[in-house]
């Protein structure tokens, strides 16, 4: 991402975000509400544009080769939405096809396997959980093996047992070769997960290092969680 | 399969999954028309000579049909993934404006043809008809379900509420399909209305269709099928640079 801007009118969402994720990293994008995590990861996804800037993923430009950028990235989005008229398998079909891949069904039961959704394969979207609408929402990012996975806030509203088998899965794609960016507002699962770290604010990046350096930048009375060094950080900037 | 052709058969399964609804219903409607006004007036009007009232109603309703559920479905497809957010399963895929635009619109077109078929099938019961000229009417059945079809498009871009669609159905779709001489011939009508009727554009694919039945119409079918080609042409590339610019669906 390179000096990445965002405006509504007079509001301006990001204000030039540079930065980079390396390709096979757990990346956390962190901030408070409005920071501009979601602007930012739309504008990678190609929901939104930029005013000013670019954003490539594996060296794709995500507006002028956007096929190809779309093709390597899986995003999962913040919002519980699906598509009441199809089965869960008929929506990950679907997904699949939309990316070009055909006879998909050994890759998409693997994937609904590990997400803990093999009995609800034939289940219209209507009559699932919250909770099983999220893994779907994971299962349609991963449709298409993308070797980047955006996930923004995955575990908003989500139970303590699927949150650790999601994790599960996601630590497995990451040692697979994925390249994981996450955004959390729980700091304590970005902190666990995370190798490195941006920070957020008011749509400048106000920090970006290891989660390891992080921490141990934080001079407090006791031994700093990223909670700590997060109030720190939006305080001081 | 392709992305675009994954989307025309979302699309196309879409409507289908609730068939009952989307082509039965409107059969339906078409035919309490058939049976009240061919009751009504049948034996009290004639438009073209030697046509009875009922075969000129016929192509009139199924044309109207193909036009009102072209129409439908892709304005209420689109806003539906709009207001529930789905769509952007679609927006994420590596998929162009052009093959967005095709998949909604002959998807589309393709409740329009079998609604009326389906009109053209029950209603075939109550009355002799013969179809003289039948690449004519298939042209403008075509031509019309795309038009309407993109016509949906448009409105499913720009409404932000399903009432603002309903607006657009209740108060432009419904009086265009109405006064564009399915009930009647426009030559029936004082000047000063058949002056305004040749403004309908929807009166330019009735009566085409209608050609390919009787061999009449009000207007030459010719001149008619370029009119709705130039609209259809016009519309698709307001809506393809619409979409291109991701008007009101990418921010």
């Amino acid at each position: 991402m390179r000096g990445v801007e965002k405006r509504y009118g007079a509001l301006s969402a990001l204000a030039g975000v540079t930065l980079d994720v390396r390709q096979g990293e757990f990346f956390g994008l962190l901030g408070p509400n409005g920071a501009g995590k979601t602007t930012l990861i739309n504008i990678i996804a190609g929901l939104a544009r930029a005013s000013a800037g670019a954003v490539a993923v594996l060296g794709a430009d995500v507006v002028a080769d956007y096929r190809k950028a779309r093709r390597m990235l899986g995003v999962v989005p913040q919002e519980l939405v699906f598509d009441p008229f199809f089965t869960v398998r008929e929506t990950l079909r679907f997904q699949s096809g939309y990316f070009g891949i055909r006879a998909n069904d050994a890759w998409i039961d693997e994937v609904m396997h590990h997400l803990d959704l093999d009995e609800k394969a034939n289940a219209n979207m209507r009559s699932l959980s919250g909770g099983m609408k999220r893994r779907v929402l994971v299962a349609q990012a991963l449709v298409h093996k993308p070797p980047v996975i955006v996930l923004d806030e995955p575990t908003a509203g989500v139970d303590v047992e699927l949150r650790q088998g999601l994790w599960q899965f996601v630590r497995r794609l990451n040692r697979d070769g994925h390249t994981i960016v996450l955004t959390t507002h729980y700091l304590e699962e970005a902190e666990e997960h995370c190798q490195r770290i941006a920070m957020l604010k008011a749509g400048r990046v106000v920090a970006l290092d290891t989660t390891q350096n992080l921490l141990a930048s934080f001079a407090g009375p006791h031994p700093a969680d990223l909670e700590d060094v997060f109030l720190h950080l939006m305080q001081k900037h | 399969m392709t992305g675009f052709a994954t989307l025309l058969y979302k699309e196309l399964l879409r409507f289908w999954k609730v068939a009952f609804q989307t082509v039965g219903g409107p059969v339906l409607s078409a035919l309490l028309y058939v049976v009240i006004f061919s009751q009504a007036l049948g034996g009290h009007v004639r438009v073209f000579e030697g046509v009875p009232y009922t075969a000129f109603l016929v192509p009139g309703l199924v044309m109207m049909s193909v036009l009102q559920n072209s129409f439908a479905n892709s304005s209420s497809s689109l806003i539906q993934s709009k207001v529930t957010g789905n769509l952007v399963f679609v927006l994420l895929a590596p998929l162009s404006h052009a093959e967005f635009f095709a998949a909604y619109v002959l998807a589309s077109a393709a409740r329009g043809l079998v609604v009326g078929l389906g009109v053209l099938v029950v209603t075939a019961w109550f009355v002799d008809l013969s179809v003289v000229a039948p690449l004519w009417a298939l042209a403008f059945a075509l031509l019309g379900s795309m038009l309407l079809g993109v016509l949906g498009l448009l409105a499913g871009l720009w409404a932000e509420k399903f009432d603002q669609i309903a607006a657009f159905q209740n108060f432009l779709i419904l009086p265009l399909t109405m006064l564009s001489g399915v009930f009647y011939s426009i030559h029936s009508l004082p000047p000063a209305w058949q002056a305004v009727s040749h403004l309908n554009p929807f009166f330019y694919m009735i009566d085409g269709f209608r050609y390919g039945f009787f061999g009449a119409s009000d207007f030459a079918p010719g001149a008619s099928l370029a009119v709705v080609g130039v609209s259809l042409a016009l519309l698709s590339a307001l809506t393809l640079q619409l979409l291109k610019k991701g008007y009101k669906i990418r921010t």
